[in-house]
């Protein structure tokens, strides 16, 4: 950047800007801050691509001592940090914010170390998901957690959100697969959560920074859990001709005792998109596809795969395949894998939702969300991880018509609500960021919301790390309840509906 | 089956006006854990019992806090489920408020999973006397803060846990204990290269020269692993009594009253499981430990001042736990670092601001 360039820059900002960016380029080489629309212009939003904002500039820092330097001095100037890592987060919890800063994790992308015969590795918090496996495979381990977006998604952000995937009945979620966090907190003090045991003395602060969505910390430093890469998987994939019974299967593989590696479900629509897109040999018939995918040692996939077999097919299935190869096994994932670009080939907008309910009530909520589609005159196609529960279903709507975006978000809101009063909640992995932030009323109230607001200021005081995300205030609430009842919708999703 | 959440919240916002902290208790069997409370007045939970709710399809299991472990056990094992981070019982009536509150974990920890790992959501009553609802029945849950994680294993500083729902898993279909003659050195490295391995590791104990290692999963997993890892198969009665002696700390190590009446106390160290062997020379009278989760956790007996167990665990990447109540004034937990303190003292304020809550027992002065 030339001299006058940065000068005219100064003189159109409020000097509060001006100042805090003459500050900060102090502590960070010039190349590492972007401040000109057209460069903080790729930031403005996050995976939720209907939010946007611009905020101020954005900072890359490099090392922790920058990350430390860089939230002193918006500590000091007041100025609000939203951190970021690959920005590909469906919730808006990284969308900017006009008044401050985005702190981007991109550069910190270096893998520290990994350690086979502990199995542990140390990375940056811009290291990708999928090169945690790739990096630890030449030792037969792996990184568990696989949320879809795993080939671009970082640790840092897996940290921020508690990322799932379609393992974690089996193997967990982000928080049961890191030991240990080091973090820099607002005032720029540097603390770890965790140790490499596997607990730390006091409250269990890694538990509660884990899915906090970038509003305790900033993470410099990740270790996980490396675990043994099972030798052998193989996948059932079964049709039925009713969604009950599809779900009921799902309850009857659990009570026998089984734990499937994944267990996800697809409805009829979601079925039809994807087979055009990928040509996986769907059954288009099926009004719901089951795939149970058991994994470990060839004789217990072996013996796995013959007992979900004998439950899917008591339990009513039409269709039974089993994968008889790697290649075979891929084909048959690919389709639920591909369910999100299929969705965006039939529909020039799609919007996902992620509510999870207890697995018993999957097919009350696609009954009340077939219900919803005649109402708001959407299509829906659903897939989800029926295992535990999360539930995907895709609204699709033409963004360029105003009027359907908004009938999309009532309906995803919805849907969300449906899914507390089924007690369940408004968000399994994506988190609630901004897009969720009113729904967050209906499943809290304000005892339990001014909790969070407690939690949040005891790691933040000054309220400045991505502070307008995840927790509504008391103001939204009321405002989010009386648009309800101008909708002629009942207030209070907590009671009971009919 | 009663509910007693009424009667709870009246007794705390009474402790609250009067000043008067509880000492909340469920069974008492964990009493010696933590430090003594400084509290006259206390609160028992244990007539709050009963299954809410429990749907084996779902793996799901929600209770209210004074209900005894061996009462939820039961009902779990009638549909072949269990506890997967098989909680310490100490007394036939240990709750489980005690067993949340406390997060101590079995013999399975590094492979199946802790306390914490299991617990979905709970009700919390904070210290103005307020019902709190977090996490929820589900599996999968990001909706705020993971406050139910918060809530396990601090030592009921923060509130009253008064019901919790909890992931259950089922009863592994086959189990297997194997017997090897290894070195301590030998033992912790060779558990650390087969839990490298696709092998169904459920458990590791090394005592005197012995390394027994449980397998569970699947029938086939399980016969292929002994077959792989050779040692002598144990026979399934003094299996089920070594897991089980271990877990609820009946064993002879654990009350051995030699010890106990020549001075020395009780330790739990936490470390990396591939810390090298603690040897007499970092710890005075280090010799003869109990090694259990993989290398991780290596109970010891010592006479040395707290101060210098506490250093030699912090150096080796882990902390030091005081497991009895023998020294008295000597901290039982490791002091986590300013900072953190600083967060422990603002949550303690934000949901006991009164200091009702078991003031003491993790910290001093909190």
């Amino acid at each position: 950047m030339r001299q006058d360039e940065t000068y005219n820059f100064f003189m159109n900002q409020p000097p509060k800007s001006s100042a805090l960016i003459e500050s900060l380029l102090k502590v960070l080489p010039a190349a590492n801050l972007l401040w000109h629309k057209e460069d903080t212009a790729p930031y403005e939003c996050d995976g939720l691509a209907a939010y946007r904002t611009l905020p101020i500039a954005v900072a890359l820092p490099e090392n922790e001592a920058q990350v430390q330097a860089i939230l002193k001095a918006c500590n000091q100037f007041g100025v609000p940090v939203v951190p970021r890592g690959a920005g590909t987060g469906l919730s808006g919890g990284a969308m900017p914010m006009a008044e401050g800063i985005v702190l981007s994790t991109a550069k910190l992308n270096e893998i520290l170390e990994i350690d086979p015969l502990s199995r542990r590795a140390v990375l940056q918090p811009g290291v990708r998901n999928l090169a945690i496996s790739d990096a630890a495979a030449p030792y037969n381990l792996y990184y568990a957690p696989d949320p879809s977006s795993q080939i671009a998604c970082s640790i840092g952000g897996n940290v921020a959100e508690n990322s799932g995937g379609v393992h974690c009945l089996k193997y967990g979620l982000t928080v049961n697969n890191v030991i240990k966090v080091r973090a820099v907190l607002m005032d720029g003090e540097i603390v770890e959560f965790g140790t490499e045991a596997l607990d730390a003395p006091g409250l269990d602060l890694l538990g509660i920074m884990i899915g906090s969505e970038g509003m305790l910390a900033v993470v410099t430093e990740v270790t996980v859990r490396l675990i043994p890469k099972p030798p052998a998987a193989r996948v059932i994939m079964a049709s039925f001709d009713d969604m009950t019974k599809a779900g009921n299967a799902v309850a009857d593989v659990i009570a026998a005792g089984l734990i499937p590696a994944g267990l996800e479900m697809m409805d009829k629509p979601a079925t039809r998109a994807v087979e055009e897109f990928v040509h996986a040999g769907y059954d288009l018939n099926a009004e719901a596809i089951l795939l149970c995918e058991s994994d470990g040692t060839a004789e217990e996939v072996e013996e796995e795969i013959e007992r979900m077999s004998a439950v899917l097919r008591q339990s009513g299935a039409t269709r039974i395949q089993v994968s008889e190869s790697e290649a075979e096994r891929m084909r048959f994932w690919s389709g639920r894998k591909n369910a999100f670009p299929a969705a965006g080939r039939i529909s020039p907008d799609y919007y996902c939702m992620d509510g999870t309910i207890p697995k018993k009530h999957i097919a009350t909520l696609l009954n009340q969300i077939a219900e919803m589609e005649g109402r708001y005159g959407l299509r829906c196609m659903n897939v989800f991880h029926a295992g535990d529960g999360n539930m995907h279903p895709l609204i699709l709507f033409d963004g360029s018509d105003e009027d359907q975006w908004h009938r999309a978000e009532d309906f995803g809101n919805e849907i969300l609500e449906a899914c507390v009063a089924l007690g369940g909640t408004v968000t399994g992995e994506h988190g609630v960021g901004i897009e969720k932030i009113n729904t967050m009323c209906v499943q809290f109230d304000e005892k339990e919301r001014d909790a969070f607001f407690g939690v949040k200021a005891a790691f933040d005081p000054a309220k400045l790390l991505n502070p307008d995300k995840v927790i509504p205030t008391l103001h939204r609430c009321a405002e989010y309840g009386r648009m309800h009842v101008h909708r002629g919708r009942i207030p209070h999703a907590d009671l009971p509906r009919f | 089956m009663t509910d007693l959440t009424n009667d709870f919240v009246a007794q705390i916002r009474d402790a609250a006006a009067a000043k008067a902290p509880l000492n909340i208790e469920g069974a008492g069997s964990k009493r010696w854990y933590g430090n003594p409370v400084v509290a006259q007045r206390s609160l028992a939970t244990a007539g709050h019992s009963g299954i809410v709710d429990y749907d084996p399809a779902e793996l799901v299991l929600t209770a209210r806090c004074g209900s005894t472990l061996a009462d939820i056990e039961s009902a779990l094992a009638e549909r072949g489920q269990m506890l997967p981070f098989e909680p310490p019982r100490y007394a036939p009536e240990s709750t489980l408020g005690g067993a949340i509150a406390t997060a101590l974990s079995g013999p399975g920890r590094p492979f199946v999973g802790g306390v914490r790992d299991f617990v979905l959501g709970m009700h919390v009553i904070d210290g103005k006397g307020d019902v709190l609802k977090f996490g929820g029945q589900v599996m999968k849950n990001v909706a705020g803060y993971d406050v139910s994680r918060l809530m396990t294993g601090s030592m009921g500083i923060l509130g009253l846990i008064s019901q919790v729902s909890l992931k259950v898993l089922p009863v592994p279909v086959a189990t297997a204990t194997l017997r090897f003659e290894l070195s301590e050195a030998e033992a912790i490295r060779r558990v650390n290269e087969w839990s490298g391995k696709p092998l169904p590791l459920s458990a590791s104990v090394w005592e005197k020269g012995i390394l027994h290692i449980r397998l569970s999963g699947a029938r086939a997993a399980v016969d292929s692993a002994v077959e792989q890892m050779g040692g002598a198969l144990l026979d399934v009665s003094s299996a089920d009594a070594l897991w089980n002696e271990l877990r609820d700390q009946t064993r002879h190590f654990f009350r051995d009253a030699e010890r106990m009446n020549g001075g020395q106390t009780l330790w739990r160290l936490s470390l990396p499981a591939i810390a090298p062997v603690v040897t007499a020379s970092q710890i005075p009278d280090a010799d003869g430990q109990l090694i259990e989760w993989g290398g991780s956790q290596r109970w010891l007996w010592s006479a040395a001042s707290g101060d210098a167990i506490r250093d030699a665990a912090r150096q080796m990447g882990g902390h030091a736990v005081r497991f009895n109540n023998q020294h008295s004034g000597v901290e039982t937990f490791a002091q986590p670092s300013a900072a953190l303190m600083a967060i422990h003292r603002r949550l303690k304020q934000t949901f006991d601001p009164h200091g009702v809550f078991n003031p003491g027992r993790l910290y001093q002065g909190l």
